[in-house]
């Protein structure tokens, strides 16, 4: 028996092995901060492994190819930020486990596997690796009702979702006899398979169960409520990784295994996109709190990417690969300034408690505007490269109403982003707001800030680097 | 292109420069305000020194840069400016100094973020009417939409917040619609470059398809009837210093989005929908004229008044003919010249009084008898008289029109009559008539107030009395322009469906 190669594997072994020996570091140590420094020694290790680990193990189960390579890249990154997001929130939350950072670790470990995923089984151990961490995650302010109640309802509907999944994953084996990504599209396009109902009511179960993970709608119920009541550098977290995680399975099973349905799923995904758009973007415009208006936002990003696997070519995809890039920087830097107005006694989290803020804080309101433009979509930010590139893919592919949609609704969201910054420029503030800052905290709005910008003003390398990675699809 | 890099200067030191303002501290306001003039001012001698090597015998782009930005999309930082440009930079500079200068006493909080943002929007300006590459013109037409959304949300008057989202919303659906065409262009022709698009001959339909893309994005912008409804209030609630920009500089980028873009790629289009656009024009030259007479705000009176000149640019754009263009294009220099003095006026009286209703007005040329009296000029400028920058952009306007469509002609100059009943009756009410004692304690004009309002007043009477020294810049890069659309067509005679299948 030859021992499986173990070098495409080396960031998970890293991260396996991170996760481990944090869960016995935490025992022995008092200041849970470490367990942060010793994290981000793991996390660069893995990150520099990444850059060298690539092609398939385990009779293909596992392959670590450039688009793996590019999603592991926003993995690590959203952790890395996340990590040090929850420093100085989880003191004022006063839940200061270390537990919370062995958890972010698995979770990134889980959606690193499904990334890598070559066999559908393995893709569903990484999805349960990801999800059961995140559930526990979301409920782990254990005196607030909001985050229970978050973390069950995430767990229960996860859960239905799972099974959507497996139900979704045994129909594929039924029908093709193998739960292999590649060797389903081999039996699938040489039998001609591309009318089979069963097949039809898989590739539904399959949109269903990653719809749920991307909260595309109408699977988003559980966002709203999982992200207001989470705690905040979660809700970051979650945010960006699983929907990330979820839009890398979803390109990985869908232009492979179901290629030759392209046209049907097309349709759906489309319907799926323009829906969550709408609902995303209509429904943010009534929201008061902050939290809540962000998931509505993440909702509506999530139906943006989703265009980009409707067209089903390289270019498109290589869209929604950068999108998800820039997004993450995006969305995690809102979050840290949403983190930064948590202060003790004070939660922040009304758009209200942003009145003034320029008076009292202009330079965090300058930062938040630019995370605002950014996420509207408008020049020179890296928010309007993400749209531009991505619409120019739906364009070229032909589908031009779709993206007139996408762009008009991206307008509508200019109204709520605009809101907060019109509540911290042009009105007064009702009560004087004290920030929290720490040096962790200041490196991650400083980094997300000139990324955003960076990108913003030279995206030449980035559109270059999601094309390239595309190409082993 | 081995030439110094002039144009990426004066894009570029007001937007850095402007960065830099931060870092000064809050409290030394007068070094803020020093510093805001000294680089509007160091910028405006750089567009100088432009001018002065600026080839007026060629049509050709002026000044080219050209560095690859993106290059697997083909997206190039394109920079260059011929007859047509330099004029808009020319007054673009000269403006944002007259802007700080306006506001020296007037802004009161945020100083600092006040002069950063008119730096902002100043390079932003300059740099889109120097793009020649389809994406960067994008980016900077967008970019300008955030510095200019704060001036008016945060300095503005009572319903500044409404104005701002109401104009910000109002621009990004025409731009976002503007750049669905954009990409188009890039999907049909795999390229963003201006010069290649004008070289290739684009298939009807699609001219068709993108001159309405531009059109919801220029159109927004001139602004033309029907979407001309954010003007008044972003007008109105806008700063001085946000009133001027946006009435002397930002409108007129629509114009020169006409002329720029969807004449030179879409000529076809643009010839078969003229009659829509002379239709429009006349409608908002009368009926925003109409308008201007039951104001009761002057600020909104100009602002209105504003749609109706911008109705003769556009007339003028649209006649496609020598005098029309250049008429059109004269008038968007007058245009901005007058009525951002007019703005600045209001803008100087408001500081005294606080308020902008006529009503409360009345006699005040017995109290500020210079300030009646420069306003005097500029309202004669605004009506058209002769002598002045106002009338030679109409009358080549009105003649071009004439030659297009006659019944469009009489009625600009229609048109023109009621220009000349609202000023007038504005100037009757305001100035004459009975005066308001409550007004006596104003002073007139200090140093600062006709310094800033001194180069315009100087520009009104120069180009009005010698209009070649403004002309003579856009003569041959006009001409070659209409040569270039009638290359694709032979005479406007020809029927619509003739020219449809002609094209095949």
């Amino acid at each position: 028996m030859i021992f499986p190669d173990l070098n495409p594997m080396m960031p998970e072994l890293i991260m396996t092995a991170l996760g481990l020996l944090l869960l016995v570091f935490e025992l022995f140590v008092k200041e849970k901060t470490n367990i942060v420094l010793v994290a981000l020694f793991g996390i660069a290790f893995a990150y520099f492994f990444l850059g060298y680990s690539s092609g398939a193990t385990f009779h293909g189960m596992f392959i670590a190819d450039s688009y793996s390579r590019f999603f592991k890249y926003i993995f690590l990154i959203c952790l890395t930020l996340s990590m040090l997001l929850s420093i100085k929130y989880l003191e004022i939350e006063k839940s200061l486990f270390g537990e919370y950072y062995i958890l972010l670790v698995f979770a990134t470990l889980g959606m690193m596997i499904m990334a890598s995923s070559g066999d559908l089984i393995l893709l569903y151990l990484g999805l349960e690796l990801m999800a059961l961490s995140t559930y526990i995650l979301a409920g782990f302010l254990r005196n607030s009702e909001k985050s229970t109640e978050a973390a069950i309802k995430y767990f229960l509907m996860g859960a239905f979702s799972s099974a959507l999944l497996l139900y979704g994953i045994t129909l594929m084996y039924g029908l093709t006899g193998t739960t292999d990504i590649r060797a389903i599209s081999l039996y699938l396009s040489s039998n001609q398979l591309s009318q089979n109902y069963t097949l039809m009511l898989a590739v539904v179960f399959f949109i269903a169960a990653f719809g749920f993970k991307i909260a595309a709608v109408p699977f988003h119920m559980w966002a709203p409520d999982v992200y207001e009541g989470a705690p905040t550098s979660v809700t970051a977290f979650m945010s960006v990784g699983p929907k990330a995680a979820g839009f890398a399975v979803l390109g990985r099973v869908f232009l492979m295994s179901f290629a030759t349905m392209h046209f049907e799923w097309s349709i759906i995904l489309s319907v799926i996109a323009i829906l969550t758009m709408a609902a995303g973007n209509i429904i943010a415009l009534s929201q008061t709190n902050i939290k809540r208006m962000l998931a509505y936002s993440a909702i509506s990003h999530a139906g943006y990417a989703l265009l980009g696997m409707v067209p089903g070519n390289a270019f498109a995809l290589s869209g929604m690969l950068n999108y998800l890039f820039i997004y993450t920087f995006m969305n995690i830097g809102a979050f840290s300034i949403i983190i930064m107005l948590r202060s003790e006694g004070f939660s922040g989290e009304d758009i209200s408690d942003y009145k003034g803020l320029s008076k009292t804080h202009p330079f965090v309101s300058l930062i938040m505007l630019i995370f605002m433009f950014s996420l509207t979509g408008i020049p020179p930010t890296a928010g309007f490269i993400g749209k531009f590139y991505l619409f120019s893919a739906l364009i070229d592919a032909g589908y031009v109403p779709l993206a007139i949609l996408a762009l008009l609704f991206s307008v509508i969201s200019a109204f709520f982003y605009l809101r907060i910054v019109m509540y911290m420029y042009m009105n007064d503030s009702n009560s004087e707001v004290s920030l929290s800052l720490s040096p962790a905290l200041g490196l991650v709005i400083f980094a997300t800030v000139i990324m955003v910008l960076y990108i913003g003003v030279f995206p030449q390398h980035f559109i270059a680097y999601a094309r390239s990675a595309i190409l082993s699809i | 292109m081995g030439g110094f890099p002039i144009l990426s200067v004066i894009i570029f030191f007001p937007i850095i420069a402007g960065i830099g303002l931060t870092l000064f501290n809050r409290s030394k306001e007068t070094a803020i305000k020093s510093a805001a003039l000294v680089i509007s001012l160091l910028n405006f001698l750089f567009t100088l020194q432009m001018l002065n090597h600026f080839d007026k015998t060629t049509s050709s782009m002026q000044f080219v840069e050209r560095r690859s930005w993106i290059p697997a999309m083909d997206i190039n930082y394109f920079v260059g400016i011929d007859g047509i440009s330099v004029l808009m930079i020319m007054l673009s500079a000269l403006i944002t100094i007259l802007c700080i200068l306006i506001s020296w006493y007037a802004i009161h909080d945020k100083i600092k973020e006040f002069y950063v943002g008119l730096l902002l929007v100043e390079g932003a300006m300059i740099g889109v009417f120097c793009s020649l590459d389809l994406f960067v013109f994008y980016i900077f037409w967008e970019a300008m939409l955030i510095p200019m959304f704060l001036l008016i949300g945060v300095w503005g008057g009572a319903n500044r917040r409404y104005a701002a989202i109401k104009f910000f919303l109002y621009t990004l659906v025409g731009s976002v619609l503007m750049l669905v065409g954009i990409i188009l262009l890039y999907e049909f022709t795999g390229t963003f470059d201006l010069l290649k698009l004008m070289s290739i001959n684009l298939p009807y339909k699609l001219q068709l398809v993108l001159f309405w893309a531009f059109f919801a994005a220029f159109a927004v912008k001139v602004p033309m009837f029907p979407l001309h409804t954010w003007l008044p209030d972003a007008h109105t609630e806008a700063p001085t210093a946000g009133s001027v920009l946006l009435a002397a500089i930002l409108i007129k980028m629509g114009a020169y989005g006409f002329l720029r873009f969807s004449l030179p790629i879409c000529p076809a289009a643009s010839i078969a929908m003229t009659p829509i656009m002379l239709v429009l024009s006349v409608i908002a030259i009368i009926y925003g004229g109409l308008i201007c007479l039951i104001q009761t705000d002057i600020k909104r009176l100009i602002a209105y008044s504003s749609v109706s000149h911008m109705g003769f640019v556009t007339l003028g754009i649209f006649a496609l003919n020598t005098q029309g263009v250049e008429g059109g294009l004269l008038q968007m220099i007058n245009h901005g010249i007058i009525t951002g003095a007019l703005f600045l006026c209001i803008g100087l009286i408001y500081e005294r009084t606080h308020t902008r209703q006529i009503k409360d007005y009345g006699g005040l040329a017995k109290f500020t008898p210079v300030y009646a009296g420069i306003f005097l000029v500029f309202t004669f400028a605004a009506i058209g008289l002769p002598g002045t920058n106002g009338f030679v952009g109409e009358f080549l306007v009105i003649l071009g029109g004439f030659k297009a469509n006659r019944p469009a002609g009489i009625m600009a100059a229609t048109g023109i009559i009621i220009g000349a009943a609202y000023m007038l009756w504005l100037y009757l009410k305001v100035f004459f008539a009975v005066p308001n004692e409550a007004l006596s304690v104003h002073k007139d004009l200090s140093k600062r107030e006709l310094l800033t309002l001194l180069p315009l007043l100087f520009l009104v009477f120069y180009v009005g009395l010698y209009p070649n020294s403004i002309l003579s810049y856009m003569h041959q890069s006009v001409s070659d322009l209409l040569i270039h659309i009638n290359m694709n067509d032979d005479t406007q005679a020809m029927s619509l469906l003739h020219r449809f299948y002609s094209i095949f």
